[in-house]
């Protein structure tokens, strides 16, 4: 579903230099799997992450999605691919303006679908994140998790092939983030929705994930695979990650 | 001078009820017309200043730069010398340079600038992630600009169009003394070289009472447009 290959991304430092984000990284992911990218802070995980959707653009390498190059399309045929890829941010990012309901509406009007649909579409996304009483409340007046769950609705509502989700657990108290990964989870399973997911902690892999790249310094160090809650490490450093947890 | 009764300075007013009407037309008259070019052009102005800035979805520093020093140019002129250079342009939009059409040339002038950079600064509060959301669902340019932007920023976008109408509703007092009208015009016209302290007075208040109106309405729509 994801490849990417040989991609590189470079951000300029405040001295001038080159501080390399992302090197030489490749990566294939499977239709339907949860991925995990996990790594301590800097590691280079949100970078990687947005490299799948090109809200940054690699420098070089190529990224594809569903079998298409997304660094060769122009903007009009990115923006499309884009519909097919949900995004979950660690801070939700929803508009304070619009209602829950407006605010699953967005990508929908985006892509230019008729008004009944978009109302039935919502209703639908709304039940499966179970906030349908909550449709005309504005994102002000929910919790964090009932945010969050607004913030999977709306990456869901296209019907998206993927879902990326940065951290969308790091803002939330524990049990809150089992929850929300729980949704995940039931989303992946219910719709086959590829879902790559950034954390920091080993049991968000351990609790969702399928297989997990692990990041250190722009590179992946090691794909561990997850059986039940096992996770087969060899680095030191997913070690040391599980020892964290 | 004649001893000022209160009873006395009512009447005298009332007797002038037509002129003071007729002030208040041309003032409502020199704002309208600043005021919608302020919208029209200032708004885009001040969405572009935004979009060009470093980090954000146009960034580009030379656009940004030769707009910011654009603005910040007209700005620095006071108000009116601002209107004397316009003189000639007055005269050639207008074809006068006399009454509250001519004068709303150099309002229009000043209040562009003006409001471009309220817009700026307002759209700056919106959380960059906000506007990164919609680029991930592949939102346009323009959708981001209509759906986002000004959709989030609308209450002080609402508060910074208050702002601007009060400090006008002052600029236009300068025009109208330039033979612009108006009620600052009239204040001046009677009240300083007429001493007839009771028009004045009475100016001042009929000023105090619009600008309180206008915040007053500034206020309740921007906190009813405001969910945050
Ligand atoms: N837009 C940017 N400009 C400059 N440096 C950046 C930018 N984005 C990320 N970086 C740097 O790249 C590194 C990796 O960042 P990130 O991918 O956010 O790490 P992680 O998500 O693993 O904590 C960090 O050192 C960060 O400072
Ligand atoms: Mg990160």
């Amino acid at each position: 579903m994801i490849h990417l290959q040989n991609i590189c991304k470079r951000f300029r430092r405040p001295d001038g230099g080159w501080f390399d984000a992302v090197c030489d990284t490749s990566l294939s992911i499977a239709a339907g799997e949860v991925f995990g990218l996990i790594g301590f802070s800097g590691a280079g995980k949100s970078t990687l992450l947005r490299l799948i959707n090109l809200l940054e653009r690699p420098d070089s390498g190529a990224v594809i999605v569903a079998g298409q190059d997304l660094t060769a399309l122009d903007a009009k045929a990115l923006r499309r691919a884009r519909q097919q890829l949900g995004m979950v941010f660690q801070q939700f990012n929803l508009m304070a303006n619009r209602t829950v309901a407006g605010n699953i509406a967005f990508p929908l009007e985006i892509a230019g679908w008729s008004a009944a649909d978009i109302a039935s579409r919502v209703a639908e996304c709304l039940e499966i994140v179970g906030l349908t009483d909550r449709a005309g409340h504005y994102p002000a007046q929910l919790s964090g998790g009932q945010k969050q769950r607004v913030g999977i609705a709306r990456a869901l509502a296209p019907r998206p092939k993927v879902i990326l989700a940065d951290e969308p657990t790091s803002a939330l108290d524990p049990k809150t983030t089992q929850s929300i990964l729980d949704c995940l989870k039931d989303i992946n399973q219910r719709f086959g929705v590829t879902v790559v997911i950034v954390t920091h902690e080993m049991h968000v892999v351990r609790s969702i994930c399928h297989r997990a790249a692990v990041l250190d310094a722009g590179r992946v160090v090691e794909v561990v695979e997850v059986n039940g809650a096992e996770v087969d490490a060899r680095s030191a450093l997913a070690r040391s990650l599980l020892e964290a947890a | 001078m004649e001893e000022l009764t209160f009873a006395a300075a009512l009447a005298d007013l009332a007797s002038m009820a037509p002129e003071i009407w007729q002030a208040c037309r041309e003032t409502a008259l020199m704002l309208a017309v600043g005021l919608a070019a302020a919208i029209t052009l200032g708004g885009p102005l001040g969405i572009v200043l935004y979009l060009s800035q470093p980090g954000q979805l146009f960034a580009n520093r030379w656009v940004h730069g030769l707009l910011g020093w654009t603005v910040n140019l007209v700005r620095s002129f006071p108000f009116i010398i601002l209107m004397v250079s316009l003189v000639p342009l007055t005269r050639l939009i207008v074809g006068s340079t006399i009454g509250p059409v001519a004068a709303a040339v150099p309002l229009s002038f000043a209040a562009i600038p003006y409001f471009a950079r309220l817009v700026e600064q307002t759209l700056r509060e919106i959380p960059r992630g906000v506007v990164e959301a919609a680029e991930a669902m592949g939102a346009s340019p323009l959708q981001i600009i209509v759906k986002v932007l000004l959709n989030e920023a609308r209450s002080g976008l609402i508060s910074s169009l208050t702002i601007l109408t009060i400090s006008f509703l002052s600029y236009s007092a300068v025009a109208g003394v330039v033979g612009g009208g108006g009620i600052g015009d009239l204040a001046i016209r009677y009240g300083y070289y007429r001493f007839q302290t009771d028009v004045m007075v009475a100016m001042v208040l009929l000023l105090v009472l619009i600008v309180q109106i206008i915040q007053f309405v500034g206020n309740r729509l921007a906190a009813r447009l405001d969910k945050r």
